[in-house]
């Protein structure tokens, strides 16, 4: 679904409580992240991406929905800018729209298996619905 | 001492043979876990925002329980652990979180600001029981097991929220591997992600997540791997066969060098 709707760069920045600035722009958010090859802008790209205002490219980039809320950037980001928090105010910024949600209760079903964790089911609905 | 014990949803569900193993090691080492009353699924991820407040209030009402009750709550599962452990310590350290959480739960007539203290049942075998008392309780040592600990992302990060161990050079799993008997082995992947719940989005990630980390603890000689965590277990699992490496769970291994299993 394409997002046809904005938000600004300061509610980002509220949502998440990162100071994009603080950046210096090493790339180790990225050199650590188990979804790198998975998303087309990757996290350090996305702190610049934020800072320089792109919010709709990024609303509407399939990289909200790689993300795997592992931590690792968060850990290891050298400047504790956290990106991952940027990704989850972005994603949080679409699916808070109506029908904004990636995971609708209808699509559950098909995407079990018998031995799928219910933690799995919550996680993603967590991750992917409001 | 009371240790009141949140068990979470899967434990009641696809990972029974967890939370029962894990009952019945802590009763036999003398440290029983009593199940909180009325405690509601944590959300299984913790959110990364500022202003998500409704999703953590489960995890406020069952951590206001556990300090109505003596003041500990220990957790098994390391999803639960995560959540309930950095909910914890926002409810502790940020004002407006606590301001706003509290005025919700006011109707419930809770106040809290994060007394309690959390757990996990790994730091209540370490730091309550202690890894010399589990040894010697051991009545089957795990001789010739060569066994990974997988940490994952969950119990350990973020570091100074979690503060369980470091989170870059874990020991506490190589540890309690020790005192089993067996020997543990240390590998580069114990502590990057599984692929977690892309698993319901795309199970590519997972499967190329797992193909690399179960390869990296083959090649360091590793028979098994032990999780915390049930989505970590069942990723590993699904994706577990090229590279012929066993996965349990912990209390699995606990409760073989125990003898607590039943059969």
């Amino acid at each position: 679904m394409a997002v046809n709707y904005t938000v600004t760069p300061e509610e980002i920045l509220a949502i998440s409580g990162v100071n994009p600035r603080k950046c210096m722009k090493c790339g180790r958010c990225t050199a650590t992240c188990p979804a790198f090859d998975e998303m087309e802008y990757h996290p350090h790209q996305f702190v610049a991406m934020v800072e320089e205002g792109r919010i709709e490219e990024l609303m509407n980039s399939r990289s909200i929905y790689r993300c795997l809320s592992c931590m690792a950037c968060i850990e290891r980001c050298p400047r504790q800018v956290e990106p991952a928090k940027l990704i989850e105010a972005v994603r949080l910024a679409v699916t808070r729209q109506q029908g904004g949600s990636h995971l609708i209760p209808d699509q559950v079903p098909e995407r079990l298996d018998p031995d799928m964790p219910q933690q799995a089911i919550v996680s993603a609905y967590r991750k992917y619905t409001k | 001492m009371v240790y009141n014990y949140f068990p979470g949803c899967t434990l009641k569900e696809k990972a029974k043979d967890f939370d029962k193993w894990g009952r019945d090691c802590a009763s036999a080492l003398g440290v029983p876990l009593t199940e909180i009353e009325d405690w509601q699924c944590c959300g299984g991820v913790y959110p990364l925002s500022k202003d998500e407040i409704a999703v953590r209030l489960s995890s406020i009402r069952a951590l206001a329980y556990a300090q109505a009750h003596g003041g500990v709550l220990v957790t098994l599962c390391a999803a639960c652990h995560n959540v309930l452990k950095q909910t914890n310590y926002d409810i502790a350290n940020d004002e407006n979180f606590a301001l706003k959480a509290n005025n919700y739960l006011a109707a419930d007539g809770i106040s809290y600001h994060g007394e309690a203290k959390v757990i996990h049942y790994l730091e209540l075998l370490r730091d309550e029981v202690g890894f010399d008392a589990v040894k010697k309780a051991v009545k089957k040592p795990l001789a010739g097991q060569k066994i990974g600990a997988y940490y994952g992302c969950l119990l350990l990060r973020p570091g100074y929220k979690m503060d369980m161990d470091n989170p870059e050079n874990p020991s506490i799993m190589e540890d309690l591997i020790r005192a089993l008997g067996a020997q543990p082995v240390v590998y580069a992947q114990r502590n990057e992600c599984c692929g977690g719940y892309l698993a319901m989005e795309d199970s590519e990630l997972p499967k190329k997540r797992v193909t690399r980390i179960l390869g990296n603890a083959a090649a360091q000689g590793a028979d098994t791997v032990i999780t915390a965590c049930p989505l970590c277990y069942y990723n590993l699992k699904k994706y577990s066969q090229d590279s012929g490496v066993k996965v349990r769970y912990l209390t699995d291994v606990l409760a073989e060098a125990l003898d607590v299993k039943e059969g």
